[in-house]
């Protein structure tokens, strides 16, 4: 009877954990089956965003979650995590498109005639390319601040992420080399695809060139999203994960447990820019080009609050507040906008928008810091408690776990 | 402690004096530079000098503000160099809308016009600054450091579209009512009407700030509570109503600033972030809590980006200022994070 009972516990339990999950993935999976249909409703069909815009807030939405590993787990104020989105759009610039024409290489490209010039490799080469040598980037940021001071970490990796822009902008002269083609941007940038192979199995050639060029791209993010939640689900829970949370927590306690401090934070670092990397370039192939104009200091800024509203150190409030401001930002800010105007209400909120998300960092801070989801060890910590049942109720004569003092 | 090899053997490079060497090669690279610019125009060196060191004056202003929050709360008031940009846009209007000050007004008009600008500046955005400390960061005062810097970041932003919500995106200016003319010339090299005004008006708050900072019985509190809070408060020192007293310093501070700014340069709402980051890495350089630090750092902050942007041999050039500021403030952090006149103690400032 005890394993009768402990098979239902065990049902109800998976379905707790993942039919949440599971409902929602369905409901994203098959988003661009119905998008049409939802625009077409009466009220609020001007809500409803496009596939496209959709891309872009999964693409906010994946970064959010990098930002999360840096300052939700580690506690580590990144001011500057636009320097590694930039890195990763301008890393696919240079190995997919005609930026280097001194070179002709094509690898896995598709799509494109093979004696284009430049260096063309395939965008799933570029992906993971972009997201190393952010990987590289952020641990030579890392290097010399992450011994710094939470304050000054923070002015440091605001002042990268103020560098990283500027050399982007005038980089189209470095010694006479034109590494960043200037303000006009790298474009255009090669698209994914699944080349002839793919085309034998129905899948498109190169999602440019297909017809559903939107719903191929937002597959592919959301695959690249459930990678990224994955990976930092798992992260969360390993070793490095606990050795975060410890650094969080009490510096000082961590290192006198034996958690080594420069090389957990550079880990984190570096796992945050990783995927920052990778969905930078996702966004520069995506856009077809990499522009100067993307990148600037109030994205970072963006991402931040999208963690602080969704829930600093919890990946399910990253999503949460990554997708709400991503709308926000892509389609929502704007529809709120011209639907004021048609009531004759004369407000643009897309030009106060950096100032709405002031408010919104504020307003969490002072009275919900933990979030709109708390973090799950926070919650065990403040509103659960980790006490469980005592091991022997001696409150109550006649309860299970009343032992009979002849026993002992 | 359980450090990576990396870690030691960083802290090792730095002890034997390498990373040190590597830092006074840097300098070594500047002083030729400079060396190099001055033997090829002295005239335009020291011209370009002269601007430098009025800018500076005002970056230590500006400066002074972020230091004098620093040393009391330890936070890093992100919001200061947006309140600077208001004051400097409502000062604008002020000058020209309500006085109706311009080339043609006496002057009598100019000097008590700008005495009274900066007297309602100040005041006002003294007034200002402590409603932003009392709203945003008195009530995270007991909790982690990362929760107020995110606020002041948060609230950075909010001040700033407040500009933009007021101002939108124009400039202002003040007219030059203040002429740029030559006011006096040494051996050729010319010093501007208005660039004196920036040091007739800097030199005085300056010297105002000192004597309150060390004089008088509330800069004394001031100075204690930077030191050790709970000890100034079991002595007795009204703390909450000493930080109050320190934002309204520097809120002051901030609105002379712009007053001096709005001489030279036009003003939007967005100045304030950058200049902000320029005056917060000059209080670095100097040495953060540290009031001369400040001023020194700017100083030289304002050198180096007045040399940049008009010094002519291997320059640069005006692209780049913002690169070699942040460049600077990594650097210091990396090689004396005490900064020039600060103490170093055992977290690295």
């Amino acid at each position: 009877m005890v394993e009768q009972l402990r098979g239902v516990s065990l049902d109800q339990k998976l379905l707790k954990r993942f039919g949440l999950p599971l409902a929602v993935l369905l409901v994203a999976f098959f988003y661009p089956k119905y998008a049409d249909s939802l625009q077409g409703l009466p009220a609020i069909g001007d809500f409803v965003p496009s596939v496209n815009s959709v891309v872009i807030m999964i693409v906010f939405t994946m970064m959010a979650v990098g930002l999360n590993i840096v300052v939700g787990y580690a506690g580590l104020l990144d001011l500057g995590y636009v320097a590694f989105y930039a890195a990763g759009a301008y890393m696919a610039a240079w190995f997919a498109s005609q930026q280097f024409d001194q070179w002709t290489f094509h690898f896995g490209s598709v799509g494109i005639s093979k004696d284009l010039p430049g260096i063309h490799l395939s965008i799933w080469l570029v992906l993971l390319m972009a997201g190393l040598f952010t990987m590289v980037v952020g641990i030579l940021i890392g290097l010399p601040t992450l011994r710094l001071r939470g304050d000054y970490l923070a002015i440091v990796t605001l002042g990268f992420g103020e560098i990283v822009p500027q050399v982007v902008r005038n980089g189209d002269n470095v010694f006479g080399f034109d590494l960043t083609h200037g303000t006009f941007g790298i474009s255009p940038i090669d698209s994914p695809g699944f080349g002839s192979v793919g085309d034998s199995l129905g899948l498109p050639l190169s999602y440019q060139q297909s017809f559903d060029r939107a719903q191929w791209f937002y597959w592919t993010a959301l695959a690249l999203l459930l990678i990224t939640v994955f990976c930092s689900v798992r992260l969360r829970d390993s070793r490095l994960g606990r050795a975060w949370v410890a650094i969080r927590e009490d510096e000082t306690a961590a290192a006198a447990m034996g958690v080594p401090l420069m090389r957990t934070k550079t880990w984190s670092y570096a796992l945050g820019a990783f995927f920052g990397g990778v969905a930078g370039a996702f966004y520069s192939s995506f856009r077809s080009g990499a522009f100067p104009a993307d990148f600037y200091f109030n994205i970072s800024v963006f991402l931040l609050c999208m963690v602080i509203l969704g829930g600093m150190g919890s990946v399910w409030g990253a999503l949460l507040g990554g997708m709400i401001l991503g709308y926000l930002n892509v389609e929502g800010l704007a529809t709120i906008g011209s639907k004021a105007n048609e009531v004759g209400i004369n407000f643009d909120p897309t030009k106060y928008q950096f100032g709405i998300y002031g408010v919104i960092i504020v307003l969490m801070m002072l009275f919900r810091p933990s979030g709109l989801i708390t973090e799950r060890r926070h919650k065990q910590e403040l509103e659960e408690g980790t006490a469980d049942t005592p091991l022997y109720d001696v409150t109550h004569e006649g309860s299970d776990t009343d032992r009979d003092p002849s026993n002992d | 402690m359980a450090d990576s090899r990396l870690t030691r053997s960083l802290d090792g490079l730095r002890k034997s004096g390498v990373t040190a060497l590597f830092g006074y090669a840097l300098l070594a690279m500047v002083a030729v530079w400079l060396i190099g610019n001055f033997a090829k125009d002295p005239k335009e060196f020291i011209q370009v000098g002269l601007i430098g060191l009025t800018n500076g004056l005002i970056f230590g202003l500006v400066a002074l503000g972020y230091t004098l929050v620093y040393g009391i709360l330890q936070l890093i008031n992100f919001a200061h160099g947006d309140v600077f940009a208001l004051s400097g846009l409502v000062a604008s209007t002020m000058i020209v809308s309500w006085l109706g000050l311009d080339k043609d007004a006496s002057v009598v008009a100019i000097l008590g016009g700008m005495l009274l600008t900066l007297v309602v500046i100040m005041a006002v955005f003294a007034f200002v600054n402590v409603t932003i400390e009392f709203v945003a960061y008195r009530r995270l005062r007991a909790a982690p450091r990362l929760a107020a810097l995110i606020t002041a970041v948060g609230m950075s932003f909010i001040v700033q579209n407040v500009s933009l919500a007021m101002y939108d995106v124009n400039y202002r200016s003040v007219p030059s009512f203040i002429p740029r003319s030559e006011a006096f010339a040494v051996a050729g090299i010319s010093y501007s009407w208005n660039k004196l005004a920036v040091v007739v008006i800097t030199l005085p708050v300056l010297a105002l700030l000192t004597w309150f900072v060390t004089s008088t019985k509330q800069g004394k509190a001031m100075r204690a509570v930077a030191q050790d809070t709970e000890a100034s408060a079991m002595m007795g020192i009204d703390v909450n109503r000493t930080i109050s007293v320190t934002f309204a310093i520097a809120g002051a501070l901030a609105g002379s600033a712009a007053i001096v700014y709005l001489l030279q340069f036009n003003m939007r709402y967005d100045t304030g972030f950058e200049l902000g980051l320029i005056a917060f890495t000059a209080a670095v350089l100097g040495g953060i809590g540290n009031l001369s630090g400040a001023v020194l750092g700017a100083l030289v902050i304002g050198f180096i980006q007045a040399f940049n942007e008009g010094l002519t041999w291997y320059t640069p050039g005006s692209d780049w200022t913002r690169s070699i500021v942040f460049g600077i403030l990594i650097a210091i952090l990396v090689f004396r994070p005490e900064g020039l006149l600060g103490e170093r103690t055992p977290e690295g400032a």
